[in-house]
């Protein structure tokens, strides 16, 4: 079966091989295993990438395969990251408390432990207490399996009540962006028992390692390479076959999909709820190589240039989502990093910091207009021009 | 013959309109069944009612030996049961190949699950073909859809009806805009399924009616006017009136 699924998508092979190639020239040219050309935080911004990318295949199995546009897949992102992040600070903060306090006469005991944690974690808002949801922040399993089943819960139950109340189109994407606002406010607030607007922070140190960030930053850059990877594997499966006919069905016309049998909610929450499940795993790897987190990562706009992104790829293409992705985020990120000269034009000089925003809303309304299909779409005019050829 | 689908005293209001009015009718196992109405008498608004697009205020819809009641059900459990539609304008998915849009009507599990791990069988590529060659669309199996003539997507759609395997099939207007030797072509399709299931055509055009040579029901402001051969309700002073005479 995976033969042939293989052979009938070798766009597949093709993207895997080049994921592996990109992989393996950032590793001999980084400073953790290589040579050096490639700076520590640039391979954390490539690392960082790849997990956009893997957020951007959930993006584009929702929206362009199920039609269905979310503008609230940022919050299972974000949420992937507090989950994981939560057991980075508890850990590395009581590492750290442990330490401190084995100078002392008496060997600490838990109390004055955990009292030292909860000091140096949630001093900021002042506190000093554990909140609930922080039960089980000591165990990494668990910190691990929530990365899945918080977003995939939340999913499972906002798409639940949206799905069967038949709300579709702009009026769903208004929900979605509801539920990410909602959630950011929510973060925000300081009772929320995640440190409020501090978020969590230090995420870029793994408790417990002593290898420089130069070596754990190819770890995690591996790491997303690998998921991105699996992701895409699996994605390419899951709309490759009868399931890929009926999703694509209800983006195409939904009405018909119910008269022919297929029960299109139970469809479109499980569609909702796996590309959730992903959007956390990519979260959780992308925060610790950004190192911290914060409710303003989970505000409306970041779902909104999720769908730039795809839309610039061209969506309904895997390959396009990634591309455009990858393309986007990267040259967004040169822009606003201060790199890219300014454009003195004598009466006014073009800062790119303020201008990306505008230059990157232009090429979307031309893309909209004029390439629908996206960088994509010139994939797909190379091969049919390669075909004509041929014939 | 045993009664198939039971509708009896349905009404439909849509803001204080009334589009179905205490409409009561039968059909049986195995039959083919013409629908005919001018403008607003409600004829699809009764394909709406049976395939559960449409709530009714009033009245009872039993389908089958079982009597099952529709009432409540939903348009993917009713579809299920085994009763397929056929909507007026083609719509098939233009995006996908004959073959997927066949593939994907065929009468299987329809849990998402299934369908995830659905792979094709010898026997549901064989049942594919064979669908094909009834709607004379063997040689446009890896075509995609769009790319067909408005008559064979008519034909698609109807293949993909006869791959649900359904018991009744409600045919809404299926001979609009065709050439008169495509229509030829969909009536003797229309006769053929109606050997082993129940099929009910709603037309316009009573020159497609008459060469179906079937049982026919004229509706009028929601209710039932006449019911009889062709020859018989076109004599009908009633129908007369309200339809054949403008």
């Amino acid at each position: 079966m995976n033969r042939s699924f293989i052979a009938r998508n070798p766009s597949v092979l093709i993207f895997l091989a080049i994921l592996a190639l990109f992989t393996l020239g950032v590793t001999v040219l980084s400073e953790g295993f290589g040579i050096g050309l490639i700076s520590t935080s640039f391979v954390k911004v490539l690392g960082k990438t790849l997990c956009l990318c893997l957020i951007a295949i959930a993006m584009d199995l929702i929206w362009g395969y199920a039609g269905i546009l979310s503008l609230g897949h940022f919050a299972f992102f974000g949420l992937g990251g507090y989950m994981i992040g939560m057991w980075l600070m508890y850990e590395r903060t009581r590492q750290i408390v442990v330490n401190s306090l084995s100078d002392g006469v008496l060997p600490p005991t838990p109390e004055e432990i955990t009292a030292g944690i909860g000091n140096q974690i949630f001093g900021v808002v002042g506190s000093s207490d554990f909140p609930l949801i922080w039960a089980f922040a000591d165990s990494l399993v668990l910190q691990l399996a929530f990365v899945v089943l918080v977003p995939g819960i939340l999913a499972l139950v906002f798409g639940w009540l949206a799905f069967r109340s038949r709300v579709t189109g702009v009026y769903l994407s208004i929900l979605t962006q509801a539920m990410t606002l909602g959630l950011s406010l929510y973060l925000f607030q300081n009772a929320s028992g995640l440190r409020g607007n501090n978020g969590l922070s230090g995420l870029q140190n793994l408790p417990g390692i002593t290898a420089p960030q130069s070596v754990v930053s190819l770890w995690f850059f591996w790491a997303s390479a690998l998921a991105l990877g699996l992701g895409y594997l699996l994605v390419a499966w899951v709309v490759s076959g009868k399931f890929g006919s009926v999703i694509r069905g209800i983006r195409d016309n939904e009405a018909r999909v119910r008269f022919l049998g297929y029960s299109v909610e139970t469809y479109k929450l499980a569609v909702f709820t796996l590309t959730a499940c992903i959007s956390g795993i990519a979260g959780a790897l992308y925060y610790p190589q950004a190192g911290i987190i914060n409710p303003a990562e989970v505000a409306p706009i970041a779902s909104i240039y999720l769908a730039v992104w795809v839309a610039i790829g061209g969506r309904g293409r895997l390959y396009g989502a990634v591309i455009g992705t990858a393309f986007v985020s990267l040259v967004s990120s040169w822009f606003t990093g201060g790199q890219a000269p300014d454009v003195p034009l004598g009466f006014y000089t073009v800062k790119w910091v303020d201008w990306w925003l505008v230059l990157l809303g232009l090429s979307f309304v031309l893309v909209t207009l004029y390439a629908p299909n996206g960088i994509g779409g010139l994939i797909d005019l190379l091969k049919r021009k390669r075909k004509e050829t041929d014939a | 013959m045993s009664t198939l689908l039971e509708v009896s005293g349905v009404t439909v209001s849509f803001d204080g309109f009334r589009a179905i009015n205490n409409l009561s009718f039968q059909i049986a196992d195995a039959e083919l069944r013409a629908v005919i109405g001018p403008n607003g008498a409600g004829k699809t608004t009764f394909m709406d009612i049976v395939t559960g697009k449409t709530k009714p205020d009033t009245g009872h819809i039993l389908w089958g030996g079982k009597s099952l009641s529709l009432i409540g059900m939903s348009e993917a459990k009713i579809a299920q049961a085994g009763i397929g539609r056929k909507f007026q304008k083609p719509t098939v998915f233009e995006e996908q190949t004959v073959q997927e849009n066949l593939m994907m009507a065929l009468r299987k599990d329809r849990a998402p699950l299934a369908v995830l791990f659905f792979k094709p069988s010898k026997t549901d590529f064989t049942r594919v073909k064979e669908l094909a060659d009834q709607i004379g669309l063997a040689d446009a199996l890896l075509r995609v859809s769009g790319e067909l003539s408005h008559g064979q997507k008519q034909w698609l759609e109807i293949g993909m009806l006869l791959a649900q395997e359904p018991q009744l099939l409600l045919v809404d207007e299926p001979a609009a805009g065709m050439t008169p030797a495509e229509r030829e072509k969909t009536t003797a399709i229309l006769v053929d399924a109606a050997k082993t299931r129940a099929v009910v055509v709603v037309e316009h055009d009573m020159e497609f009616v008459r060469r179906l040579n079937c049982k026919v029901t004229v509706l009028h402001e929601g209710a039932v006017l006449a019911e009889g051969s062709l020859d018989h309700v076109t004599k009908n002073q009633d129908v007369i009136d309200v339809y054949l005479g403008r």
